[in-house]
């Protein structure tokens, strides 16, 4: 099993949840995160005063996948996700050594 | 197909209002000299007819005495009256909304937890103390302390002889609209000391400051004290309080930030680093609550129902706030490159602020200039005032102060009455009235300083005024364990 864990623009959430149902992927996770790559921050103004905001609001998706779905669900989240400007997010794949659904003690891919 | 029916219904009747509306207005100069004879002759005769409804009106004309002439003027003063007085109140609402909006949210219970102190101990203060000091009645012109305040409606209170046409209104409506006044002061100072001042030292400074200082700088117009000197003895001309309300409180308000100091993280390395307010959805609502109360604040001013003032008075009040928002829209766009909401709200509040000592006697072009250079005025001012360390979250300084000045000196360049308001007469009054301000908040709030403390420490301001002053937060996480 892997983890694939996602950080992209909050505005392509929808596209990419719609993109993994339709591969079949069953559940995720989304957490609201802030942070920035080579994209950088930007400079806002208050006040009269110019300030620069570092880190710009993301969302990240975290799914657990069995490892032949992996290259898939990667290619889904890439292709739904992508805008080809700058700060369109990363995706990464992380192995995972077990799984357990708490309701029914399934363990493994079955517990997915 | 109904609804047009509907319409057609609604186009026919209302032409038909219309039209026996125009015929009754043709009909009216014949009846109109009778109109006067007719009422007076009706009310007997429905006396003589035993209506009991017609005696009690005849009791309550009975008990204005030898006013009874000016019973019906009198009592729509009166109501108008009590009516901008909550129009006043609603304005506090607007400060505690305006304040809680431009400063962070782990500050907003203490913020709001202060405009509840303010309103309460303004309007008790006023009565135990304030009142009878800010109209003292003959004095020396400088001081004089009163007492708790009896009772008004005694001695002819409540009838017209209170204050004629100028003062149209009951003891009472006199006492509540001013007391309504009163808080106010304070709370300009609190938007500016906000997120770093100690609470209880807070509170002090504010008691005194309301109890004390307001009431005795006011007396010095309102209570017909020296500043009636002033403009080769036509009077200093203040009509709602732009000097001795929102000057006042703008120059407290400088003197305590000078004390204080900047809120932590402000300045950087000689740079100037935004704090950022929490919810500009909350000032604006703050604005638009503080421009709602403001007709009570100018309008109520005429004290009385006066239909030539009161019309006049409202249209150079909204007149003004528009031309300094729209000036604060245009001058943060082009000098700030960005159209700054935070800016345009101040440009509000600083037409507002410039029209209230001059609401009567300008033109209504008159009173768009005057809010249009408020609105300059506060922009190039709040960004000098942050360019000189005074941090000031909320603009109070600019907006009251700054523009309050500007009010008063309008007073002798707008007047289209000739009533021979001088420049160095207004300037006089207005640099007496910040001059005390600032020099009682120097002291009290200096004293405060050496000996209680007047600023939170550091890890506190870090952490927040709402969890470490008042052990809350404005805003509890959503707890999915309680669900």
């Amino acid at each position: 099993m892997k983890l694939v864990k996602a950080v992209i623009k909050p505005f392509k959430l929808e596209e990419v949840k719609e993109a993994l149902a339709d591969i079949g992927i069953e559940g995720m996770t989304v957490t609201e995160v802030k942070g920035f790559g080579r994209q950088k921050g930007h400079t806002e103004i208050y006040r009269g005063s110019e300030y620069t905001v570092d880190f710009l609001p993301k969302v990240m998706v975290e799914i657990v996948v069995d490892d032949a779905d992996t290259e898939k669900t990667t290619e889904a989240i890439v292709k739904a996700a992508k805008t080809g400007k700058i700060g369109d997010g990363k995706v990464f794949v992380i192995p995972v050594e077990s799984a357990t659904r708490i309701r029914t003690d399934e363990t493994g891919p079955e517990a997915l | 197909m109904k609804i047009k029916k509907y319409l057609l219904a609604l186009l026919l009747s209302s032409s038909a209002f219309l039209m026996t509306g125009s015929l009754g207005a043709e009909e009216m100069p014949v009846a109109d000299e009778e109109a006067a004879v007719s009422i007076v002759t009706s009310a007997d005769a429905a006396l003589a007819g035993g209506d009991e409804f017609a005696a009690d009106y005849l009791a309550l004309l009975e008990a204005q005495g030898e006013y009874a002439y000016a019973f019906d003027f009198f009592t729509v003063s009166m109501l108008w009256t009590v009516i901008a007085a909550a129009l006043v109140f609603v304005m506090h609402l607007g400060f505690a909304t305006l304040e809680a909006g431009l400063t962070q949210q782990k500050n907003t219970v203490n913020i709001l937890f202060k405009n509840v102190f303010i309103i309460s101990i303004g309007i008790i203060s006023y009565a135990i103390i304030g009142f009878n000091t800010h109209y003292p009645g003959d004095f020396n012109g400088w001081i004089s302390f009163g007492s708790m305040i009896g009772d008004l409606n005694a001695d002819g209170g409540n009838t017209f002889g209170y204050g004629g046409v100028g003062l149209a209104m009951t003891g009472y409506g006199d006492f509540i609209f001013q007391a309504m006044f009163a808080a106010t002061a304070a709370t300009i100072v609190s938007g500016a000391v906000a997120e770093r001042v100690k609470l209880g030292s807070f509170m002090i400074f504010a008691t005194l400051l309301v109890a004390i200082a307001y009431p005795v700088v006011g007396s010095w117009h309102w209570g017909g004290g020296w500043l009636g000197g002033l403009n080769g003895g036509n009077g200093f001309k203040d009509f709602a309080g732009s000097a001795v309300v929102h000057a006042f409180g703008g120059f407290a308000a400088l003197a305590c930030v000078m004390l204080l100091g900047p809120r932590t993280g402000k300045y950087v390395d000689g740079k100037i680093k935004p704090i950022l307010g929490h919810s500009m959805p909350l000032a604006t609502i703050g604005v638009f609550l503080l421009f709602l109360g403001w007709f009570g604040f100018n309008g109520g001013s005429v004290l009385s129902a006066d239909p030539t003032s009161v019309g006049l008075v409202f249209t150079t009040t909204a007149l003004a706030a528009c031309g300094g928002a729209l000036a604060s829209i245009l001058i943060s766009w082009f000098f700030l490159k960005k159209p700054d909401l935070s800016m345009a709200l101040n440009g509000f509040l600083a037409g507002l602020v410039g029209i209230t000592a001059n609401a009567d006697i300008v033109s209504p072009m008159g009173s768009i200039i005057i809010g249009f250079i408020a609105g300059v005025i506060v922009v190039f001012s709040i960004i000098f005032f942050d360019k000189i360390k005074i941090d000031d979250p909320v603009g109070a300084i600019s907006v009251h102060g700054v523009c309050g000045i500007w009010g008063i000196l309008a007073c002798a360049l707008f007047d289209v009455t000739d009533s021979g308001f001088t420049i160095v007469g207004q300037l006089t009054g207005v640099l007496a009235v910040g001059a005390a301000a600032f020099l009682f908040s120097i002291i009290v709030f200096g004293l405060l300083k050496l000996t209680i403390g007047i600023r939170v420490s550091p890890e506190e301001e870090a952490e927040g005024l709402d969890i470490c002053e008042h052990g809350q937060e404005a805003y509890p996480d959503f707890a999915s364990s309680s669900r």
